[in-house]
């Protein structure tokens, strides 16, 4: 039996409301969708979820890594590399990019059922994660949302099963990207739903349910995609579902997060789905997918785990200048220079410090140090360390500054000395922290997060959080 | 062996060029500046002849050691560049009176300077040299003391403010300084924050400049001047990373700690408070000087805002420190401003100081503390 066995997701924290961006006051209860901000991206949310996905799994135990996301910042570069590095997996694993299409998150998780059903390896770790940009005061900005779901697949006792799965592919210009595009380019909206989302979402459904011999009324739970909130109600009527089997799609509260929409959404039921509970997945990008999945009876979600309900009770609204700022759509007077940016090999030789934020207990006193020395600060013994992963332990903060000089779109950049748990101190900024909360002694834990983009690109590290 | 330095080496003629935005002047301007009006100062027409060899230390110059031979045409001799942070000034004196010391040379040129002017922004740069690094700003290096110190002994902006109040004072004194300009303690209150607790008042002047000494044996002394100076200690010392420190408490900053420990010994000092007449510190930000006070010696741990609420540190008080200004006002071109603090001791130690000289000194320090902060630099002077 193939299936899910643990999942995560990641919502940024920051809300922008429609209010909001339509130059009026944030109203209570109104519709708001999630926004990354400017230390965030795929990646980044990505690594997020899938640290939540991970917790209590050994990370030793994963075989492999997509990564599906249509917005992730190199051509030529592997994202599922570098988010395995930063989930400090281990190295004779399969990675691969699953991009392109905003059904690549359902198609990643398609892939690895499968790749797992046929033995080929073990497990997989499937990360949907999207960050899509729309033209400011488009429909699109409005539209969008930023989030990331992760799903481990294994043979063993899964939460979930696959029954069945289809696919349907097709031909059609009705949203796009190119390689110089900025912003989310989209045809009409009536030819999109007639002959896009419109004629493939059905014939996909139905031909599953054909295979399957299953009629809706025997479906619990339908996760749907949909490119709007009007488009996903009539979607469910057409198929023949009554809205109280349809999964909130979430409109008002996160957007369509693209590849994240769906597995987003299949993580949200997963939180309250009952054992023998029958789940349909559908989503829609140059063609259409469905699967079926059967809740087993390990169903049960944990109040700890760090799912789509969690992340919507955290929220922090932000106003709309603060937002162009942050997703860097304000004009500057310089553009950040374009150079060879930091040194390569610096990058490979730091790779265990930056991105897997590794550090090192010392054989002969004992004393945690970071990053990796030659010879201990402490006894002075030399080469004599065992490597230690620090991202999953907690610290404390041992003192901190507001630095309004560091250049940050929203200044204050609080920057902090944590101390981590079982010894060893780390610089580094705090975030979703507001500044009077600041103090000596605040529990944290570590987030990985863009730092800055010298040489045109992002570059990643950790910084520190309030803990959860 | 382990004597040091006290009474091998005196000073002989010191010089210090305007210290600003020197928009119209280069660095090689402003060392020329600063050379010879040393050279003047210890009475040398034939400095082309006369000195053995340079140290010189600058952190921002990229052209090494040959900016100052050029500037000067001081050929076919030993011209060395020293780079140790904000403890450059002060390390290039040290390697200085060293190698008189060691018996190298017989008289040796001293300059510092900096030009960080030329490059567009108004404070410090950001470096990006790695990932990790970020955020390099040295005022949110400094301030990590902030929240803990003011935690543990009730200080709190005010107390901090009175330091830049007066070196904003003092610096009004000195004819070459950058700001003249009394300020009060509201206007440092007031100021935007640049980081936390530091507002802009809080932090030094960064300015351009040069300073020159010259030094040499001290039987040759009196060939120069007969109102030499005496070095008595010179030390630097390399602290650890305060920021991977393992259970550093941030109240204290160790550099200054092991540099003032050398440096007493060397000078044969038991008792800081009463046996040094003035200093010259590292007054990079506020909190930075008012640490410094405790980590000398001039007063307990923790009594600091005390002494400040006193004026133990005024011009008029028991230990005038920053006497000319110091950083905050004087200015601080990075790699000028120990040798700075040389140019105003010895000057105070001559009685040569104008509005702001100090009655009796006859033993005067000097202190520089950098990076983030792992270096510190100590000198002592004094009169035979």
């Amino acid at each position: 039996m193939t299936g899910i066995t643990a999942y995560g997701a990641y919502v940024p924290p920051t809300r922008l409301p429609f209010s909001v961006m339509a130059g009026k006051r944030a109203g209570v209860g109104g519709p708001e969708r999630a926004v990354a901000w400017h230390d965030e991206d795929s990646v980044t949310m990505g690594v997020a979820a899938a640290v939540n996905c991970l917790r209590g799994i050994a990370r030793e135990s994963v075989g492999g890594v997509f990564f599906a996301s249509t917005t992730y910042a190199f051509r030529e570069k592997q994202a599922a590399s570098l988010v395995a590095k930063a989930l400090d997996l281990r190295r004779d694993i399969v990675t691969a990019d699953i991009a392109g299409s905003l059904r690549a998150g359902t198609t990643a998780l398609r892939t690895a059922i499968d790749a797992v059903g046929a033995g080929r390896v073990s497990s997989m770790l499937v990360i949907a994660s999207d960050c899509r940009v729309g033209a400011p005061g488009s429909a699109l900005e409005r539209n969008f949302g930023d989030g990331a779901a992760a799903f481990l697949v294994t043979n063993d006792q899964p939460l979930a099963a696959l029954e069945d799965a289809v696919a349907h592919a097709d031909e059609i210009v009705d949203v796009w990207r190119t390689d110089a595009d900025r912003f989310v380019h989209s045809w009409e909206e009536r030819f999109v739903l007639d002959h896009g989302y419109g004629d493939n979402v059905p014939k996909a459904v139905s031909a599953l349910l054909r295979r399957t011999g299953v009629v809706p009324a025997e479906v619990d739970r339908l996760v749907l995609y949909g490119p709007d909130e009007r488009s996903h109600a009539a979607m469910v009527r057409s198929l023949g579902f009554k809205r109280e089997q349809v999964q909130d799609p979430l409109f008002g509260r996160l957007g369509n997060t693209g590849t994240a929409f769906a597995p987003l959404l299949l993580v949200a039921a997963l939180e309250v789905a009952r054992p023998g509970e029958r789940l349909l997945i559908a989503s829609y990008g140059d063609g259409a997918e469905a699967m079926t999945f059967r809740v087993t009876d390990r169903a049960g979600h944990s109040a700890t785990t760090r799912g789509v309900s969690w992340h919507l009770e955290r929220r922090a609204v932000t106003e709309y200048d603060a937002y162009l700022k942050a997703r860097n759509l304000t004009a500057r007077e310089y553009e950040a220079p374009r150079d060879q940016g930091l040194s390569a090999t610096i990058h490979f030789r730091e790779r265990d410090a930056d991105i897997s934020l590794r550090g090192q207990t010392c054989r002969r006193c004992g004393t945690a140090q970071f990053p990796r020395q030659r010879v201990c600060g402490a006894c002075h013994a030399k080469d004599d360390f065992e490597s230690v992963r620090l991202s999953d332990r907690t610290g404390t903060v041992v003192t901190y500054t507001f630095d309004y000089f560091f250049p940050c779109p929203e200044p204050p950049t609080i920057v902090t000395i944590v101390e981590v748990d079982g010894g060893c101190r780390l610089h580094m900024q705090l975030v979703n922290c507001p500044a009077k909360e600041t103090r000596i002694g605040l529990p944290v834990e570590f987030v990985f997060r863009k730092i800055h983009e010298v040489g045109g690109r992002p570059n990643y590290y950790w910084k520190c959080a309030p803990t959860s | 062996m382990r004597d040091g330095i006290r009474d091998k080496v005196a000073i002989v003629g010191v010089g210090c060029s305007q210290f600003g935005e020197n928009w119209d002047m280069g660095p090689a301007d402003m060392i020329v500046d600063a050379a010879y009006e040393a050279y003047a100062d210890a009475g040398l027409d034939t400095p082309h002849e006369r000195i053995d060899a340079v140290f010189c230390g600058s952190i921002y110059s990229n052209r090494g050691p040959h900016e100052v031979a050029d500037a000067l045409k001081l050929f076919h001799r030993p011209v060395t560049m020293v780079s140790n942070y904000c403890a450059t000034g002060t390390d290039a004196l040290r390697c200085g009176v060293m190698s008189i010391a060691a018996g190298m040379y017989d008289t040796v040129l001293v300059v510092g300077y900096d030009k960080p002017k030329d490059r567009g922004v108004a404070g410090p740069s950001v470096v990006l040299n790695a990932v990790r690094d970020l955020p390099q700003t040295p005022a949110g290096w400094f301030s990590f003391a902030a929240a803990c110190y003011f935690q543990k002994f009730g200080a709190g902006r005010e107390d901090l403010a009175r330091i830049a109040v007066k070196n904003h004072h003092n610096g009004t004194l000195a004819p070459k300084s950058m700001l003249k300009r009394e300020i009060t303690v509201a206007d440092v209150l007031s100021a935007r924050m640049i980081s936390w607790p530091f507002g802009l008042y809080d932090c030094a002047a960064q300015s351009d400049g040069a300073a020159a000494a010259i030094i040499t044996r001290r039987d040759l002394a009196r060939t120069f001047r007969d109102d030499f100076v005496l070095v008595k200690a010179v030390t630097v010392q390399a602290g650890p990373n305060p920021q991977t420190d393992p259970g550093h408490d941030f109240l204290s900053w160790k550099p200054t700690l092991y540099a003032a420990e050398d440096a007493y010994r060397q000078a044969g000092i038991t008792n800081p408070r009463t046996q040094i007449d003035i200093a010259q510190v590292h007054d990079c930000f506020t909190l930075t000087e008012l640490l410094t006070y405790e980590d000398l010696g001039f007063c307990q741990k923790g009594e600091a805002k005390a002494h400040i609420a006193a004026g133990t540190f005024e011009l008029s008080g028991a230990l005038p420190v920053n006497t000319d200004g110091g950083l905050k006002s004087f200015g601080h071109p990075t790699g000028a401003t120990g040798v700075r603090m040389i140019y105003e001791n010895t000057l105070q130690l001559q009685g040569r100081a104008g509005a702001r000289q100090v009655k009796d000194v006859a033993v005067a320090l000097s202190h520089n503390i950098g990076g983030h902060p792992t270096a510190c630099g100590i000198a002592i002077l004094g009169m035979p």
